[in-house]
């Protein structure tokens, strides 16, 4: 006999749904003023019924600095994702393979590194970006920021799939002539690939979705889309379909990586305080 | 050739310079930078070189600000009122909903949809079912008979407002930690009380809240810092107004750098609230180093037997 009855799990499925839509809803609802005229979104009898059109999109996709900023944006989420990776997995396997410090020391550093709110570091890195290391509105400095913010938690993460490599494959390779460097390319890089992907997804969200530090670090070449979205909401007269339009191409890529990896995502967003 | 041995030795250092070089320049550096400008009168347009040494000249100037006071009590109501009603909402839901779920990694992905997306479209998003004209909860309210709410623009609404919007936000992530908690509750010690008779509130607070604290302790404590790194969707919606009634203290650091051009004040304020969640987090340090040492002393226990 089940624990639970049929009316029991009726009810139970309803609440579960309720909670979806009051999740996705607002969500939803972007998505359909992103598919309104003007006139439909001012007009206050419904919400619901009125004939979708992809002007707004098309509107973004025909502004050449929109679509710059939205390239900015990739290009500084792949670039700063791409060199977390490589410099973290290399310091992963060091402190793991090397005995180099504790788990410890490192679980701490990311814990410390969650903690720091962002808008603490817009002085210091505005100071040091823009009058020492000249990278003051520059892509690159941008990519330097994301990379350093984001070093920690790729080490924390990546250290738990390195341990599970088995240390005699590693042997293996080592009695068959390759150096260190072979070894870590060869053997532990594609062992650890799904590590790698959690490790991509986090980082490249967060780049992708950051703000405060784009606001003070860029200028109208550089400015990356979160920080356009913000500018629009200054004006007196804010075209609603358009600026959702934006929100939604800023909120594609996370949602289709919580589709991929919900799990991965649950267990980075608690690093360093549960275990995962 | 570089002989083997060399490389060997040579080896570790050669994998974590990238990442140390990077960490140094890029993080500690900054930080360090960032408490001796704190001491420093600088102002924007001249360079850190030339601004005068303030000693505490910009901390004394911070704690007799009444703006400062104002935007630490909006700070703290914020970061206290989200972390007791998440988790109350949060953990009442996950007692609730506590059973097999079919289809839950479907259900658990569409709720950290809103933690996923990015917080300026957060931010857009409540704007605009806020708005006054064609809001969506205003026209709701309308509907249903009842008056509308100036939920953005009444310095009275506004941070119940912007609390709202991270309710909304962040409740899934309590939700899902507490559930999979609960999941994982040894089956005995819930079995033993139900046949001592325990009903099913007593079964809640004598056997699954006590078993669930160690989880519960830590997600608040993540949200309680998370709660003072707030600052996109406030800056969306309401930008600290009306008045400073939702300015919490990141978004008076932005401000007091970027709007009022007080680089070594917002420098001093930046290190006030550094020291604040600080020693959140190293309280939260301490708590799972004392229960992974208790663990460990009760597996080594049990295993005398």
């Amino acid at each position: 006999m089940s624990r639970y009855s049929k009316t029991n799990t009726t009810v139970f499925y309803t609440i579960l749904i309720v909670l979806c839509m009051l999740s996705l809803g607002p969500i939803i609802l972007m998505l359909l003023t992103s598919l309104k005229l003007k006139i439909d979104i001012f007009n206050d009898v419904s919400t619901f019924f009125f004939v979708p059109t992809l002007k707004n999109y098309r509107s973004v996709i025909n502004d050449p600095s929109l679509m710059r900023y939205l390239g900015n944006s990739l290009y500084v989420g792949l670039i700063s994702t791409i060199t977390t990776l490589v410099m973290g997995c290399m310091a992963a396997y060091a402190i793991v393979r090397f005995r180099f410090m504790g788990r410890d020391v490192v679980s701490l550093t990311t814990l410390l590194m969650r903690m720091v709110p962002p808008a603490v570091l817009t002085v210091p890195v505005f100071g040091i970006w823009t009058f020492q290391y000249n990278l003051g509105n520059s892509l690159n400095g941008l990519i330097l920021a994301y990379v350093a913010i984001n070093l920690p938690f790729v080490v924390w993460i990546l250290q738990s799939f390195i341990q599970q490599v088995p240390i005699q494959l590693e042997e293996a390779a080592r009695v068959d002539g390759a150096n260190p460097f072979q070894v870590f390319f060869l053997v532990v890089i594609p062992v650890i690939k799904p590590g790698l992907a959690a490790a991509a997804i986090f980082t490249f969200r967060i780049a992708w979705n950051e703000f405060i530090l784009a606001l003070v670090l860029t200028n109208r070449a550089t400015r990356t889309t979160p920080v356009n979205i913000s500018l629009f909401l200054t004006e007196h007269n804010i075209d609603w379909g358009r600026l959702m339009a934006m929100g939604m191409l800023i909120a594609i890529p996370p949602i289709i990586f919580t589709f991929v990896a919900s799990k991965q995502i649950i267990t980075g967003m608690t690093a360093g305080a549960v275990k995962g | 050739m570089i002989p083997s041995r060399v490389l060997n030795r040579a080896t570790p250092y050669l994998f974590l310079a990238p990442a140390g070089i990077v960490l140094t320049m890029a993080l500690l550096y900054p930080i360090g930078y960032l408490t001796v400008a704190s001491f420093f009168d600088w102002r924007m347009g001249t360079p850190f070189a030339d601004a005068a040494f303030a000693g505490f000249g910009n901390y004394a100037w911070i704690l007799q600000d009444p703006n400062f006071k104002e935007s630490f009590v909006v700070t703290m109501t914020f970061a206290g009122a989200v972390v007791v009603l998440e988790m109350v909402i949060g953990v009442g839901l996950a007692l609730m909903l506590e059973r097999p779920i079919r289809g839950m990694s479907v259900f658990r992905t569409i709720f950290i949809l809103p933690m996923m997306i990015a917080p300026i479209v957060v931010g857009l998003i409540w704007r605009y079912m806020y708005n006054p004209q064609f809001g969506i909860l205003n026209k709701t309210l309308k509907d249903w008979g009842f008056q509308s709410i100036p939920w953005l623009s009444s310095p009275q609404w506004a941070l119940p407002s912007v609390i709202i919007a991270d309710i909304w936000q962040w409740t899934p992530f309590i939700f899902i930690l507490s559930l999979a908690a609960l999941q994982s509750l040894p089956k005995s010690a819930i079995e033993a009380s139900r046949i001592d008779g325990a009903s099913g509130w007593q079964q809640i607070f004598y056997i699954k809240l006590p078993l669930m604290m160690p989880v519960l302790v830590v997600a608040a404590l993540l949200r309680m810092i998370d709660a003072f790194k707030v600052l996109e969707v406030i800056f969306i919606m309401t930008n600290g107004g009306p008045g400073l009634s939702t300015e919490i203290l990141s978004l008076q650091i932005y401000k007091t750098a970027f709007v009022s051009w007080e680089l070594g004040r917002a420098a001093a304020l930046s290190n006030l609230l550094l020291a604040i969640v600080m020693v959140i987090t190293i309280a939260m340090f301490i708590y799972t180093k004392v229960r992974d040492a208790r663990l460990a002393r009760a597996n080594a226990a049990a295993e005398d037997y």
